[in-house]
């Protein structure tokens, strides 16, 4: 691989070229229109390759949940085949979908095994960048085990180059390992937000258990206990274990360090802590009862405090249990149960793996710049850290307008480089007929913690309005790499302090936004 | 008698479906309902009835008291 000329190419070039290349190859060859996306693939920071042995590397360098460089070039998708479940979380409202993984007040399109197994090969043949099925609800997969699996039997069938994954709530783990093994599902999330029953019986009213309803720490005893217990029965069948952790203020919120201990200990390869989402008209008990999610600086300091041996997901975007796209971007609107059915599916085997090493060596290409810029801040060694978010598409390019941008990416910037700590969702449609006027208000709300913000393209208004909230709006690395950006962007901010031309301003926390995401552009 | 399930609370959420010992649910037109003669409220099966105690909706499934009372090995 050529990665001083690949490079040379993306940057003459504000559009990833070649990647478009190939989707209009496999357009052609397929006789067929791609909409949309224009050449998503790009990288990111996060854990890399030199940082784990190389058969793990192998398991999760393309998956966008276990890698958050990966986020930025892969995309999944999941297939709503599960609808009951076996608990009850005050979170969760189950007249929407499961609030575990998926947002809550959105009800996904529940499909057959049959359906789902045609809605990944349309996908697959039309996102070659769409590398992980996964299945997350809208109920527990494993309280469907017949849906479950019978889908995964018939995408592995059918698309063998595809990586299977679950997410549970644990109660039925251990009953299916075995199953989980032979069906070569190799990443499974369990939702962990507790190990103490006390502090469960706060969370889970009741669970369905040998033919009965168990409630309080009766029920949270028996809950913890199986995931623990399937967590560790698929460490040691060498099956890769994210654990999502629901950060409830006054709740949880301490003891999930705890909780990060004992996963830890018992082999989880990565930690997720993710906000409440809890509103009134989710209907949820924690909706009703006014129990309020987290800040964006009280989960940031919570993961940070789990960080150590063990890598800790900040990438996550909660979604929803039919999501089809890169993280943060749903496309589930193009393959509707309705659509699919009518799609000639041509599965093509060569054509997605032409593709996914094009953007291989994009990802090169952007650690290449990365790297090189980073030297250059080699010396400059200070406390000081800001936050910056960036307006992007998914290609790890600064690639997106300010007005457009549905989220925020967040890096934090330091002298050790820039690093992804999280993202903000923006995405104003679904509040309800929000005015020009407020829907910056909330977009100001939700980096209020940021420094600078980063965009290809901005409007005058919006740009006064970020000064006087001192935000800097920053259009000159308009498509270049977010990382080699930043850096820059830091350097000069470093060298402006020093010669006096600004000070540095501490910021305010910022709000992480409750709403459920809606895709809109149907 | 028998239980039933009120439609209009619903979920469709199918968990009570493969709970029931005698097979006594399935769906029809987008909801769950219990065949009442199929229904035997759990009796010589389970302490209390499955759909009851697995539907995430309280007061879902309800008795019906439309039905004469469920006689064990009738
Ligand atoms: S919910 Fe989280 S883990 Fe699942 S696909 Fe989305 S980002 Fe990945
Ligand atoms: S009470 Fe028992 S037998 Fe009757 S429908 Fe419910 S689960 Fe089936
Ligand atoms: S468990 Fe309750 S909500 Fe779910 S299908 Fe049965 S009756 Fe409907």
């Amino acid at each position: 691989m050529d990665d001083s000329r690949s490079f040379e190419t993306y940057e003459a070039e504000p559009a990833p070229a070649p990647l478009d290349d190939i989707m209009q190859k496999i357009a052609e060859h397929k006789g067929c229109g791609t909409s949309g996306g224009s050449g998503k693939a790009s990288c990111g920071s996060g854990a890399s390759e030199n940082d784990m042995p190389a058969e793990i590397w192998e398991k999760v360098k393309n998956h966008p949940c276990y890698s958050e460089e990966a986020h930025h070039h892969y995309a999944r998708m999941h297939v709503a085949v599960a609808p009951a479940c076996n608990i009850q979380c005050n979170y969760c409202n189950r007249k929407y979908d499961c609030a575990n993984e998926s947002r809550p007040g959105v009800v996904s399109e529940k499909l057959s095994p049959e359906q789902a197994a045609k809605k990944v090969l349309a996908v697959a043949s039309a996102i070659p960048q769409m590398t992980v099925l996964g299945i997350a609800g809208p109920g527990d997969p494993l309280a469907n085990p017949g849906k479950t699996f019978k889908t995964f039997e018939l995408i592995a069938e059918a698309a063998p180059d595809i990586k299977l994954c679950l997410s549970t709530n644990g109660l039925a783990l251990p009953d299916h390992v075995e199953t989980i093994k032979k069906f070569n599902v190799d990443h499974v999330t369990i939702t962990i937000n507790m190990t103490n029953p006390d502090i469960g019986a706060e969370i889970y009213p009741w669970v369905f258990w040998k033919h009965k309803r168990v409630t309080g720490k009766e029920a949270a005893k028996i809950l913890t206990d199986r995931q623990l217990q399937g967590l560790e029965m698929l460490t040691a069948n060498g099956i890769l274990c994210k654990v999502n952790s629901v950060m409830i203020p006054g709740i949880n919120d301490d003891h999930l360090v705890t909780v990060n201990r004992e996963v830890k200990s018992r082999g989880a390869f990565l930690h997720n802590i993710m906000p409440l989402i809890s509103s009134p008209e989710h209907g949820t008990v924690f909706g009703l009862n006014g129990q309020r999610g987290p800040s964006a600086q009280e989960l940031k300091a919570l993961q940070d405090s789990c960080e150590g041996e063990m890598n800790m997901m900040r990438h996550c975007r909660q979604c929803r249990a039919d999501a089809v796209g890169l993280l943060g971007e749903d496309r589930s609107a193009e393959f509707t149960t309705e659509k699919i059915m009518e799609m000639e599916v041509d599965y093509d085997l060569s054509a997605r793996q032409a593709y996914q090493e094009k953007v291989e060596e994009e990802r090169q290409a952007k650690v290449a710049a990365r790297n090189a810029e980073l030297e250059t801040l080699a010396g400059e060694n200070v406390e000081l850290k800001i936050l910056v978010a960036v307006a992007t598409k998914g290609s790890g390019r600064i690639n997106e307008h300010f007005g457009h941008a549905d989220e925020f990416q967040i890096y934090e910037l330091s002298s050790g480089g820039a690093k992804f700590v999280g993202h903000r969702r923006v995405d104003l449609y679904c509040q309800g007929g929000y005015g020009e006027e407020d829907a910056l208000e909330t977009v100001i709300r939700a980096i209020n913690d940021c420094t600078a913000v980063f965009v290809a393209k901005i409007g005058h208004c919006p740009k006064e309005d970020l000064l006087k909230a001192g935000i800097e709006p920053v259009d000159q690395y308009a498509y270049e790499f977010i990382e080699q950006s930043a850096i820059a962007y830091f350097k000069d901010y470093l060298a402006k302090i020093k010669s006096g031309e600004i000070t540095h301003v501490t910021r305010g926390d910022a709000t992480i936004r409750q709403g459920a995401f809606v895709s809109v552009d149907a | 008698m028998t239980y039933k399930i009120v439609a209009s609370q619903c979920t469709s959420c199918s968990a009570c479906e493969a709970e029931c010992p005698n097979v006594a649910i399935s769906e029809k037109n987008g909801t769950f309902v219990i065949n009442p003669k199929k229904c035997t409220e759990c009796i010589g099966y389970f302490d209390v009835p499955q759909c009851v105690a697995v539907c995430p909706v309280d007061n879902t499934c309800v008795i019906d008291n439309s039905y004469p009372r469920y006689q064990a090995g009738a």
